[in-house]
């Protein structure tokens, strides 16, 4: 990363117990910023200084935050997935919460707010273009409907830029993540000694390492951004080499047999609407990002796939 | 299907004469031995090893004015489709690779059924072969590469034997692409793919079983291409002035002035092996 932003601002992230977030929390405070954070869990690893305060962001104790604390930056990160939560409990905390946290901000003077959303929400078809800029439509809504709830938080999160101007708001859409941390989306899909293909298909997998990641939100919060962004790092690369390269085993699955052998034989669960993301690629073009921030990616896919696989030993 | 496996079943002569030129595309393959459009170069390998040998021992092609297509920056290939299945674009493929200094690659516009398709879809994405959509054009001609383009799209190719070297409708998307991003457009004919694959009736139920908007039927049943001799007939690049967001009138003009220029290439190649336009 850059010089330490010559500008201290007060961040609050929620779902700072979230490795990502955390991640994010600690370059932030590196920086000078003042940090603290919500999340229900409790956070010890946090360096000190970094306070969290448990509670739930769509409860009464998380508008106190707001009201005590007058965060200038608001890093809203509590959303889940398929991976750690049911249908309704993803719905309640993705869309709801995020509609909390986005009034929350507006009502209490937030000037920056940065939504850490996903590329996954473009969905993968056959018939979409390869680099998915970020005017295209979330088509995962048709092709992935465990990601509904993740597609309506992220149009809702868009939809404060003209809601409420006077809040700076930054919709980040970052590719998966990998690296040390084993609690990413892609993590968890990599995380048996087998992963599952559809027979006859290799889609390109995008993503970055988890420390670009974490910079790559620094970078937003410090250039003040505002606006829907894909945010990527280096090309993407093939399913078939990133399970070579991080020690897996890749079993090819004939597609009829594709729900069958679902989550068995020490292969992840996948959701019904996962199978897409196995036949085509879901890429992303992040050239807005870098344009507006300046961003460069430091770790290429092989430190990122290194990275994960060193760690997945430990 | 991994590429490696393939390249060991292939004979040291067909894989030799590939090698070094796939070093001289200027692709970047990274350590993994993909570019950031996700071509392979063990896929590339394989790919060049079989259609060079398709190339000079098949079809025996024979490439004129090949000069046309520049060294480098991005250009639009336009030409006529022919023949039930697309061997016309493996062998301008080829073409590009084996018979011109310094050697190409082109990216072909697929038709979207084929992404729906195992093996056949990854394998298209592989060698760089991307869906035929408005998006990929543009990014791969603002990147400086060369686009092959079939206006015809599948009516080109499902044309019956007795429609030969009659050019369908020009699709005018790839007009506006090109003036979009100014890149320069160079016809060219393919002559011999009508005959083939002679394509004589479609198998509609077929058709429909695959996904496919046509299933060819020659006389001899099966679309295998026959061995004949082919003929690839470049013409000099053409530009064309304006943004890309003319009238519809403007565009067809356009269109024309390019379906006619790959016609001349035509009636030239046909002339050529001693027979006239059909």
């Amino acid at each position: 990363m850059s010089e330490p932003s010559a500008t201290s601002k007060r961040v609050l992230i929620t779902g700072i117990s979230g490795a990502h977030a955390q991640l994010i929390a600690t370059r932030l405070f590196e920086r000078g910023h003042e940090v603290f954070g919500i999340d229900r869990r409790p956070c010890p690893t946090l360096p000190k200084g970094i306070h969290v305060y448990q509670a739930d962001i769509r409860k009464r104790p998380a508008a106190d935050v707001f009201r005590t604390r007058k965060p200038e930056v608001v890093v809203h990160m509590a959303t889940t997935t398929h991976y750690s939560a049911s249908r309704q409990e993803r719905l309640r905390i993705n869309l709801h919460g995020t509609r909390t946290i986005f009034e929350l901000c507006h009502a209490h003077g937030v000037s920056q707010s940065v939504f850490i959303g996903r590329h996954t929400i473009y969905g993968a078809a056959p018939d979409a273009p390869l680099f998915r800029t970020e005017d295209e439509p979330p088509l995962a809504v048709t092709t992935f409907p465990e990601l509904a709830d993740l597609v309506a938080a992220d149009l809702y999160a868009g939809t404060a830029l003209w809601r409420f101007p006077a809040l700076g708001t930054a919709v980040l859409r970052l590719v998966y993540t990998l690296g040390p941390v084993q609690t990413s989306t892609l993590a968890n899909f990599l995380r048996g000694p087998r992963v599952p293909m559809l027979m006859g298909f290799d889609p390109l997998f995008h993503f970055l390492h988890d420390f670009d990641a974490a910079d790559a939100v620094v970078a937003a919060i410090e250039h003040n951004v505002r606006g829907v962004f894909n945010v990527c790092g280096p090309p993407p690369v093939p399913l078939s080499t990133l399970c070579r390269a991080t020690g897996r085993v890749a079993v090819p699955i004939p597609a009829g047999l594709f729900h069958r052998v679902n989550g068995r034989f020490g292969m992840s669960k996948l959701p019904r609407g996962a199978a897409s993301h196995l036949c085509h690629p879901v890429v992303v073009d992040g050239r807005a990002f870098v344009a507006a921030t300046g961003f460069r990616h430091q770790y290429d896919a092989d430190a990122a796939m290194s990275a994960f696989r060193d760690s997945s030993r430990d | 299907m991994d590429p490696h496996v393939l390249l060991r079943a292939l004979p040291n002569r067909m894989t030799a004469a590939v090698d070094a030129r796939l070093d001289r595309l200027g692709l970047d393959f990274g350590r993994h031995g993909t570019d950031p459009y996700g071509i392979s170069r063990a896929h590339l390998r394989v790919f060049y090893s079989l259609l060079g040998w398709m190339y000079h021992q098949y079809f025996r092609i024979r490439a004129f004015d090949i000069h046309h297509v520049p060294d480098q920056g991005s250009a639009m290939l336009i030409g006529n489709h022919s023949g039930g299945i697309p061997v016309d674009a493996g062998m301008v493929l080829a073409s590009l690779f084996f018979a011109r200094e310094p050697p190409r690659h082109a990216h072909g516009m697929v038709e979207k059924f084929a992404q729906r398709w195992p093996f056949v879809s990854s394998w298209f994405s592989r060698v760089g072969q991307l869906p035929g959509l408005p998006e990929n054009a543009i990014r791969m001609l603002e990147d400086g590469r060369l686009l092959m383009v079939f206006p015809e799209g599948a009516r080109g190719t499902g044309k019956l034997y007795t429609q030969r070297y009659n050019l369908v409708r020009f699709g005018t998307g790839f007009m506006r692409i090109a003036l979009k991003t100014q890149a320069p457009i160079v016809p060219f004919a393919f002559v011999g793919g009508e005959e083939v694959v002679p394509t004589i009736f479609h198998a509609k139920a077929l058709a429909k079983l695959t996904g496919a908007p046509y299933w060819p039927v020659t006389p001899y049943l099966l679309p295998v291409p026959l061995p004949l001799r082919c003929e690839i007939h470049y013409g000099a690049p053409m530009r064309f002035e304006g943004t890309g967001d003319e009238a519809d009138s403007v565009i067809e003009g356009y269109v024309q002035e390019v379906k006619s220029a790959v016609n001349q290439l035509i009636i030239k190649g046909l002339k050529l092996r001693g027979e006239g336009a059909a």
